[in-house]
C-alpha cells in the first residue's frame, strides 16, 4: 500500500461508511473515493423506523460521522451518483453520466432494496415504502393523529413502523400474507407473543391476508383491496415485504453471486481486487457450516472490519455471531444467532410478564440460536453459548433461578 | 462545551469537546476517538461502547437502568465503574468527565 493506491466503495450506507473510517483507523494511507446513490453522507438505518419516525432524534445523531469527518480524513465523497458498470480486467468503475474512475481495490457496499409487490395502484400516491431517509420523512410527514395506515407485510419494519404510527396516534391495520407476524424471521411462540401485543396496543392483524390491489381516489391510495374481497380504508399504505440484495452491478461484472454477492470470511468476491459487504452479501456464516445472506447493522460491521483489515494487512476479527434487534413500545427485542438444524425449543421466563427469551437448540443440545425480550442477559449469555457450542442441559436452561452466568 | 477526556486503554488521552445532549458514546464516535465501537448506535443493544467512569464521577453520571446492568454483566471485564457510553448523556454538570476504556469491546 502506497499513498497512490485507490480504493473505491460503490454503496454509502452503514457497511460503505463504517468502511472508510475502518480503513483510516487502520492506518490506510491510499486514497478513498466513496460513492452514494443519495444526497446525504452515510446515515443509521435502524432508527428511520423508531425514533426518527417518532421525531426523537436530530439528523445529527443519524448520522453515521458528522459530515465534517470526510473532508478531515481526506475522504472523496461522490453522492448523489450511481454506478453503471465495472470493467474488471481495466479496474475501472462507469458512472451514469459517463465519467470513468480507477480502482486499485474496489468493495462494494450496494445494500439492498425493497421488494416491489407486482399489483395494480402500486404507484398510487400515498403507498410508502422504508428503506431510506427520504421514505422515512414522507411517512413522517403522514402520520398524524387519527391517519389510517395499513402495513402490508408483518415483518419487522412493518411492527416498527406499526409501533411508532401507534405513538403517533395513528390508526393501524397489518396486513400479512403468512398465517402469523414474522414468519420468516423468528418462532411461532415470539410472533404469538408480537400478534397480541400489537393487538393489545390497538393494531388491527390480518393474518392469511392476500392484497389483490391498492385502491385510489384522485390518484391517492383510498384502500388495500384483499384477495377475499375485503377493502381495508387507509390514508397511507406501507410496503414492508422485504428486501432484495442490489447484486447486478457486480453479476453484470461477471462476478460470482448467489441472490447476494458471493464472498468470503475476509469479504473477497470471486475477483480478488474487489470486495463487498453488507445487505447485499451472501456469505459464509462460521458458526453455521453454511452460506447465507444476513441484512443486519452488525453484519455490515462485521464486514466492513474484515476487508478494512484485509487491506490494511491486520489480523481478520473474530467471527462474530450474527445477532439482530428491534425495539417496539417498551420492548427490547435481542436475537442472536439463527435458526438452522434446530430439534428443540426451550422457554425461559414467562411471556405474560413481557421478559423472556426462546432458545432453540439443535439435537445435540447447543444452543443455535436466541430470542430473548426485554432479557438481555438471555441475549447475551445465549451469543457466548452460540459460540462455545456447550450442549446445555434443557431443564436448567429453563430455570429462572438458575442465573445465565451459570450456564456459561 | 463539557470537555470529556476519553483514555484508551494503552494511556492515550483524548480530551474532547462534546455538545451537550449527546450521549459520551456519541462524543467518542463523532471525534473517532478509538476503543469505542458502538455497533448498534446507541440502542443499548450490544456493549460495545463500554468505558470505566473515573471514580470521581461516579455521583454525576447516575446509574445503570435493569437493561443496561444485565447487558453489561456479561462484556469483558467490567468493575463497578463501567457503564455504557451509550447511557450516559452529556450534561453541563459533566464538564471535565474522564471516563477510560477497556482493552477491547469485542
Amino acid at each position: 500500500m502506497n499513498e497512490t493506491t485507490r480504493i473505491v466503495i460503490v454503496g454509502a450506507g452503514h457497511a460503505g461508511g463504517s468502511a472508510v473510517a475502518l480503513l483510516r483507523q487502520y492506518g490506510w494511507k491510499g486514497t478513498i473515493t466513496l460513492i452514494g446513490d443519495e444526497p446525504v453522507p452515510p446515515y443509521q438505518r435502524p432508527p428511520l423506523s423508531k425514533a426518527w419516525l417518532k421525531g426523537e432524534a436530530s439528523a445529527e445523531s443519524l448520522a453515521l460521522r458528522p459530515a465534517k469527518f470526510y473532508a478531515d480524513n481526506d475522504v472523496e465523497m461522490r453522492l448523489a451518483t450511481t454506478v453503471a458498470a465495472i470493467d474488471r480486467a481495466g479496474r475501472t468503475v462507469t458512472l451514469a453520466d459517463g465519467e470513468v474512475l480507477a480502482y486499485d481495490h474496489l468493495i462494494l457496499a450496494t445494500g439492498a432494496r425493497a421488494r416491489k409487490l407486482s399489483i395494480p395502484g402500486i404507484d398510487l400516491a400515498g403507498v410508502l415504502e422504508l428503506r431510506s431517509a427520504a421514505d422515512a420523512d414522507k411517512l413522517k410527514a403522514a402520520l398524524l393523529p387519527g391517519t389510517r395506515v395499513a402495513i402490508v407485510g408483518g415483518g419487522y419494519i412493518g411492527l416498527e413502523a406499526a409501533a411508532s404510527a401507534r405513538a403517533l396516534g395513528a390508526e393501524v391495520t397489518i396486513i400479512e400474507r403468512e398465517a402469523r407476524l414474522l414468519a420468516r424471521v423468528a418462532s411461532t411462540s415470539l410472533s404469538a407473543f408480537f400478534d397480541a401485543f400489537h393487538q393489545e396496543q390497538g393494531v388491527a392483524i390480518e393474518l392469511n391476508a392476500d392484497v389483490a390491489a391498492l385502491e385510489g381516489e384522485g390518484g391517492h391510495v383510498s384502500a388495500v383491496r384483499l384477495a377475499d374481497g375485503r377493502a381495508i380504508p387507509c390514508d397511507v399504505a406501507l410496503i414492508g415485504v422485504g428486501a432484495i440484495a442490489n447484486a447486478e452491478l457486480a453479476s453484470a461484472a461477471g462476478i460470482d453471486c448467489a441472490g447476494g454477492i458471493r464472498v468470503d470470511l475476509s469479504a473477497r468476491t470471486s475477483d480478488a481486487s474487489i470486495f463487498a459487504i453488507g445487505d447485499c452479501t451472501h456469505r459464509p456464516l462460521h458458526h453455521y457450516g453454511r452460506e447465507h445472506r444476513l441484512e443486519s447493522v452488525p453484519n455490515a460491521l462485521e464486514q466492513a472490519k474484515q476487508v478494512a483489515s484485509a487491506l490494511t494487512g491486520r489480523k481478520l476479527p473474530a467471527h462474530e455471531v450474527p445477532w439482530f434487534w428491534s425495539d417496539q413500545y417498551n420492548l427490547k427485542l435481542q436475537i442472536a444467532g439463527l435458526s438452522f438444524d434446530t430439534a428443540e425449543t426451550v422457554l425461559r421466563g414467562d411471556p405474560s410478564s413481557n421478559s423472556f427469551a426462546v432458545f432453540h437448540l439443535a439435537a445435540d443440545g447447543c444452543l443455535r440460536s436466541v430470542e430473548a425480550v426485554n432479557a438481555a442477559s438471555e441475549f447475551m449469555a445465549g451469543k457466548m453459548l452460540i459460540a462455545s457450542r456447550k450442549p446445555l442441559a434443557r431443564e436448567r436452561l429453563a430455570d429462572m433461578s438458575v442465573s445465565m452466568k451459570d450456564l456459561l | 462545551m463539557p470537555k470529556i477526556t476519553y483514555i484508551e486503554h494503552d494511556g492515550t488521552e483524548h480530551p474532547m469537546e462534546v455538545p451537550v445532549g449527546l450521549t459520551v458514546m456519541q462524543g467518542a464516535v463523532d471525534n473517532s476517538v478509538p476503543g469505542i465501537d458502538a455497533d448498534c448506535g446507541g440502542a443499548c443493544a450490544c456493549a460495545t461502547c463500554h468505558v470505566y467512569v473515573d471514580p470521581e464521577w461516579l455521583g454525576k453520571t447516575g446509574t445503570p437502568n435493569e437493561q443496561e446492568a444485565s447487558m453489561l454483566s456479561f462484556a469483558a471485564v467490567t468493575e463497578s465503574n463501567s457503564r455504557l457510553s451509550c447511557q450516559i448523556e452529556v450534561t453541563s454538570e459533566l464538564d471535565g468527565l474522564i471516563v477510560r476504556m477497556p482493552e477491547g469491546q469485542h
